[in-house]
């Protein structure tokens, strides 16, 4: 950091720590209430046997019970399985889509804002809501998937019937919402390759693969990290889009971390056992976090800011 | 997204990429544009496979959602203004707060030399990450103990709590990219920093500010756990009405429900268009600029 400005008096403008404290800690005050708070206290409950829907019911203090129950507990796995194979699908699809849908936008066009509208608004709808829609698209009589399927397959297309095609159809549904997201990024990557490199390479008439690789990719690859762990730190967290499609069926053959912690809490109402579940995937998240500010981080020194 | 033209990866193209990417465009965008068809078809038409393209447009569903009626049956206590009111205002209450308290924990952040600003940061943005749920949980125990639950200031309180990470991360990636030394003459004109910040880096913020503002507001918008543990019958947000009052209730009306998702949108749609350059920064959190 470079030395800041003083006054004659010996006061640095941004030196001043006295000063600098009163601007951060009134939001930091907040987000210690209403989210430190609450995850202190997340770990509190998942000692206890407790309902939160009987109050009176006093709480049964277990210790670590519900974690050993979890890490051995074969349905906790099979959703963990499950939640794994969304991410790894659904993420991988987005930067196939993503990939395909820079290569038609990277380029100015006549239009192109009004069209790209057109590919951004799905990033931008609730995934209820999103989630909602694409259950109707999927129903069998009424939905315009099967109506496709029908004829190309010549029986009748039931989308969620069967534990892949119910997957698969989570999958479409996520990748749907998020690839246009990854096409931004690669989009904000691009625009860092440097001139003077897409110039040389043209002059030496480099082939398009050793201009990709050498040239493009290498200001791509730190970004392209970034989407990816943003989309598998999202997607780690999906719920509604899950809940409103498949709500874990057939059977619980799509049931994911989120959607047994919503079960399990809210629909079960075995508050401390669901506290322990989220706990569990809080901690996943604080790693990939971490990775995400690294890679972040080392993406920053790479350009130079 | 303003690039530079004469960077050899970017020279414009021409009215042929229009069409193809206006076609893939389109495609890309068919869930979209069936729902805003179905708001307008008839309970027949909408349920028509294949879907109908040219039909008699009725606005009866928009009727419904703000009389409450459809084909003389009550489908909702009070009018889909209710939730629209709940949405804007828990919305823009917490959005505000959260713009307030982030504006000058992100110049904090971003300018003041602080011990320890790269782990706070960390924690800010990690705050925002983990599983909703698990603070879901012990704040649905809280708000029924403390008598928050249901109400306006739980919610406002939770959203605000849920947007201050963004806006300080957001924020703070816009005050990095301001030039410092217009603060600096300031400070050795002998102004005071709260006069800097409102004089100076407040009116180059404008922009930065806004684009926050509105991508707050479209997450916040589009929440839907949140408000479906913490609120109560009158204090829903327009995703757990649509899904409750529509879903759950009367077996899905699936005009009435685009009708509403119509109406959700159309604000939508114009950050679509207009904000597109802000984006992926609001996406990233203020990560990713460029």
């Amino acid at each position: 950091m470079s030395a800041t400005v003083t006054r004659r008096d010996g006061r640095g403008i941004f030196a001043s720590t006295r000063h600098g404290w009163p601007m951060v800690v009134p939001a930091l005050c907040v987000l210690c209430v209403m989210n430190l708070l609450p995850i202190l206290w997340s770990f509190g409950i998942s000692f206890y046997r407790f309902r939160a829907d009987h109050p009176r019911l006093a709480p049964h203090f277990l210790g670590l019970d519900y974690y050993v129950e979890l890490m051995t507990d074969d349905d906790v796995w099979e959703r963990v399985s499950n939640t794994g194979e969304f991410i790894l699908g659904s993420v991988s699809v987005q930067i196939v889509v993503g990939a395909l849908l820079v290569g038609l936008f990277y380029r100015p066009f006549p239009g192109r804002r009004l069209i790209l509208m057109l590919v951004l608004t799905p990033m931008l709808l609730s995934t209820v809501v999103v989630g909602t829609f694409f259950n109707f698209f999927y129903d069998p009589t009424f939905g315009f998937v099967a109506a496709i399927m029908r004829p190309l397959l010549g029986h009748p297309f039931v989308p969620l019937a069967s534990p892949t095609s119910a997957m698969t159809s989570l999958i479409i549904a996520d990748a749907w919402m998020w690839s246009p997201f990854v096409m931004l990024m690669l989009m904000a990557g691009l625009s860092s390759v440097p001139r003077e490199l897409c110039e040389a390479a043209e002059i030496d008439r480099a082939s398009r693969w050793h201009r990709f690789r050498s040239v493009i990719f290498p200001s791509v690859r730190g970004v392209l990290l970034l989407a990816v762990l943003f989309r598998v730190i999202e997607s780690f967290n999906a719920y509604e889009l899950v809940s409103a499609i498949t709500n874990g069926g057939p059977g619980t053959s799509t049931e994911t971390l989120s959607t047994q912690i919503y079960g399990t809490a809210f629909v079960l109402f075995q508050t401390g056992r669901a506290s322990a579940l989220a706990n569990f995937s809080t901690f996943v998240i604080i790693l990939l976090v971490n990775l995400y500010f690294q890679a972040m981080r080392q993406r920053g020194r790479a350009m130079g800011t | 997204m303003e690039q530079d033209d004469n960077h050899p990866l970017f020279r414009p193209a021409s009215w042929g990429r229009t069409v193809g990417s206006a076609l893939i465009g389109l495609a890309y965008f068919i869930p979209v544009l069936w729902m805003l068809l179905a708001a307008f078809k008839t309970r027949q038409d909408a349920l028509a496979v294949p879907p109908k393209l040219i039909f008699a447009p009725t606005f009866e569903h928009f009727v419904s959602l703000f009389t409450g009626f459809e084909d003389g049956k009550q489908v909702f206590a009070d009018g889909f203004q209710l939730y629209i009111f709940n949405s804007l205002f828990i919305a823009s209450a917490s959005v505000l707060l959260a713009l307030g308290l982030g504006l000058l924990a992100a110049y904090g952040f971003a300018r003041m030399q602080l011990p320890g600003t790269s782990y706070l940061l960390f924690y800010t943005l990690a705050m925002r990450m983990i599983p909703p749920l698990t603070t879901i949980i012990p704040l649905y125990v809280l708000f029924s103990k403390i008598g928050l639950g249901g109400s306006y200031a739980g919610l406002i309180a939770v959203y605000t709590g849920f947007n201050l990470p963004f806006a300080i991360w957001m924020l703070r990636s816009f005050i990095v990219e301001l030039p410092r030394e217009a603060e600096e003459a300031a400070w050795l004109d002998g102004s005071s920093r709260p006069a800097i910040l409102w004089r100076i880096v407040l009116p180059q913020l404008r922009g930065g500010l806004a684009a926050t503002a509105i991508i707050a507001l479209v997450f916040t918008w589009n929440d839907f756990l949140f408000s479906q543990i913490l609120s109560g019958s009158d204090t829903r947000t327009i995703p757990v009405a649509m899904l409750r009052v529509m879903g759950a209730d009367f077996g899905t009306d699936w005009g009435l429900f685009a009708a509403a998702g119509t109406i959700y949108l159309a604000p939508v749609l114009l950050v679509a268009f207009f904000l597109q350059n802000q984006l992926l920064r609001g996406a990233t959190f203020g990560t990713v600029t460029r």
